[in-house]
């Protein structure tokens, strides 16, 4: 280690001569900031980056977007980020149903969708609330604001997801994750320990220049020992104990069920519902939306990307029939998404 | 109450009769006044020595009013902007207006003054008008279109597929004002920062460089899609690649700061007042320090280089010093910004 604590982040990273590591990164801003920084250009061969399934509307299923677009077709306004309007169903968009003359808001909060319901008492207002632990709070801080106002045309349509399951479920698709700084601000260091003691590895990661090498360079470093390892590299913001406070609303407001990730199928306990008690907010029961499955156009290799099992330019829609502009799958919609940061940067030619 | 004291614009004042002639005058008339504009059918001009450059824009920004200046402001200095992009001095402008039944006459008065302003600080003359009203719902408050004719500087013809290897990259300010100025004044956000539009006639800083050198390569204005924009636009019709040093872009520490807050990258934020210019490397020193002592381009710099390799792409040097590609621009970020 003597050696090691003389040379800086980057030459720690460009001078690594040991086993390969394949280092996943499970965040989509990760992603996205390891594309813009031009980071992979610091690493050596023989460490390979796998851009893990961490974007929300990445790995929301197919059926949630026609589960909101059967909304859409039956009065309920859908109030929405900006990123899932594109991404496509089965068969289309929420776009395509807004273009058919479906009410489809895009709000940058769900305190907005409140808003946007008390000030539209004639519409139903249905929000999608998609995403991890750090933005389930504040669609479970939206429902108990709609309750205490007394809103009865506000409701949440769920597919949010935990990522403990995630973790153990991924196990085997990388030697090293470098887990998400955001996520865990809220859920604490427990579970990283936890499956650091079940034999996964994994290093905290912050989001600038210097926290994202300053990261790689530790799970560089202790990748090549070997062993089982937890490093907090983002302490400046990631307590042991998370946010209590932030846990105690979602554990009061939402519990854990199934859930099916795009590309990784179900995965038991890895998604979030709205309890019993808030019936009267769960677009599915308020709307007595019948069962709906989607099916996922055959060609688009999403799931694979999402596990690290493929790189986006190995997907023969990628750059073809697939782009930004008119995406096929979900990572290329968002920002965040593999194949989108991968066309946007020039994929291979980094 | 009668349409002339009402305030506000009415249908009648766009069917072409007493009333028409009532507003024009309220209006216009005064503000544009002078000997090339008549109220005959169209306008008689002396034409330009040499060559002519002719240009047309639609403006239809929402909000009419933001820091910085007006849709009115905004469609004179976007006319003459794309008239000065190819060293053309700007002579002569039309502008038709589209309004909105209701519009308050008193914005419409305020919005001419500026269009005034700024066409005498540039000296170019407004030779033609017309007026048209439409029914409320049918337009969103005032949409102008604006025509110019300019008098192009003889020997000088700057061009998107002139850019070489070996130039220099400049841009003739801090980037991005205007489209985050738009971004907040929609309120969408509910972040307030103190942020101004670059909105500005740049005839004067295209003449300032012209006095120094003819041999200007590429001249542009980085409107919608920003200066990213503008320079994968370039790369392709040169088919040459582009290298910029992220570093030294000027970004206003404002809008860099509501950029990071909304994952926005500055190079594609509109501007409204900044040009793009390549010009051979030897005289880009003495470019930037003629642009410096302009009143729109005191914050001009050096922010890169035209290269071979890479053809059509734009190669960014970070802050961590690896190369990264610049994403490729993927649309309109916000609607009627302009």
């Amino acid at each position: 280690m003597s050696d090691v604590q003389k040379k800086t982040p980057a030459e720690i990273l460009s001078s690594y001569d040991g086993r390969s590591l394949r280092i996943m990164e499970v965040c989509g801003t990760h992603t996205h900031e390891i594309f813009r920084l031009g980071i992979r250009k610091l690493l050596p061969p023989q460490v390979d980056l796998i851009s893990g399934p961490g974007c929300p509307v990445c790995v929301t299923q197919v059926g949630f977007i026609d589960e909101a677009i059967w909304l859409a077709e039956h009065g309920a306004t859908i109030t929405t980020f900006g990123d899932l309007v594109r991404v496509p169903g089965t068969t289309g968009s929420l776009a395509t149903a807004r273009a058919a003359g479906g009410r489809v808001r895009v709000v940058y909060s769900p305190l907005d969708a409140v808003a946007y319901a008390r000030e539209h008492a004639d519409e139903r207002v249905v929000f999608l609330s998609v995403g991890f632990e750090t933005t389930v709070p504040a669609a479970c801080l939206a429902v108990e604001q709609a309750k205490a106002e007394g809103l009865q045309n506000f409701s949440l349509l769920t597919a949010n997801k935990t990522m403990p399951n995630a973790y153990a479920a991924l196990r085997d698709s990388a030697d090293v994750f470098l887990y998400p700084g955001h996520v865990h601000a809220i859920t604490g260091t427990k579970l990283c320990e936890d499956l650091a003691a079940q034999g996964v590895s994994g290093v905290l990661a912050g989001f600038t220049a210097k926290e994202l090498i300053t990261a790689l360079a530790v799970a560089v470093a202790k990748g090549a020992e070997g062993k089982p390892f937890f490093v907090n590299a983002y302490p400046r913001v990631v307590k042991p104990e998370g946010a209590p406070s932030a846990v105690a609303l979602i554990n009061k407001v939402m519990e854990p069920c199934d859930a099916e990730w795009r590309g990784l199928g179900v995965i038991e306990g890895s998604g979030l519902r709205l309890r019993g008690e808030y019936a009267d907010v769960d677009a599915r029961r308020v709307f007595q939306m019948p069962s709906i499955e989607g099916r996922a156009n055959p060609a688009c290799r999403c799931g694979e990307v999402l596990r690290g099992a493929c790189k986006p330019s190995d997907c023969p829609l990628f750059g073809r029939g697939c782009t930004p502009q008119h995406a096929v799958g979900a990572c290329m919609v968002s920002g965040e998404g593999a194949c989108s940061a991968y066309y946007q940067y020039g994929g291979d030619l980094q | 109450m009668s349409d002339k004291n009402s305030g506000h614009v009415t249908l009648a004042m766009g069917a072409g009769g007493k009333q028409t002639a009532e507003l024009i005058e309220r209006v216009f008339a005064r503000r544009f006044d002078s000997p090339l504009l008549t109220a005959d059918d169209a306008a008689v001009l002396d034409p330009p020595h040499g060559k002519m450059a002719m240009s047309t824009d639609g403006f239809i920004v929402s909000p009419a009013f933001f820091a910085g200046g007006n849709v009115g402001k905004l469609s004179i200095c976007g006319t003459v902007n794309d008239l000065a992009c190819m060293g053309a001095r700007p002579l002569y402008l039309t502008c038709g207006f589209v309004i909105e039944e209701g519009y308050p006459l008193q914005k419409l008065e305020q919005i001419a003054d500026s269009m005034a302003t700024t066409a005498a600080e540039v000296g170019v003359t407004l030779v033609a008008g017309d007026t048209k009203v439409a029914g409320r719902g049918q337009v969103d408050g005032v949409f102008i279109t604006t025509t110019g004719v300019g008098e192009v500087v003889e020997g000088v013809s700057p061009a998107g597929a002139k850019a070489a290897p070996g130039d220099a990259i400049i841009v003739t300010g801090d980037i991005g004002r205007h489209g985050c100025t738009i971004l907040l004044e929609r309120d969408d956000f509910g972040i307030e920062a103190d942020v101004t539009s670059d909105c500005a006639p740049l005839w004067a800083s295209v003449k300032a460089m012209l006095d120094v050198t003819h041999d200007i390569h590429v001249i542009r204005d980085a409107t919608r899609g920003g200066v990213g924009t503008v320079l994968y636009e370039i790369a392709g019709q040169s088919n040459v690649g582009v290298r910029l040093d992220a570093t030294v872009v000027p970004v206003d520490p404002a809008v860099g700061g509501v950029c990071r807050m909304l994952g926005l990258e500055p190079l594609y934020l509109a501007c409204e007042g900044r040009l793009v210019v390549i010009a051979p490397r030897d005289v880009a020193p003495a470019l930037v320090e003629a642009l410096q002592a302009c009143p729109y381009s005191v914050g001009a710099a050096i922010i890169g280089e035209v290269v071979d390799e890479r053809p059509g792409w734009v190669v960014l040097n970070t802050e961590i010093g690896t190369q990264t590609l610049l994403p490729q621009p993927t649309g309109e970020l916000l609607p009627r910004i302009c």
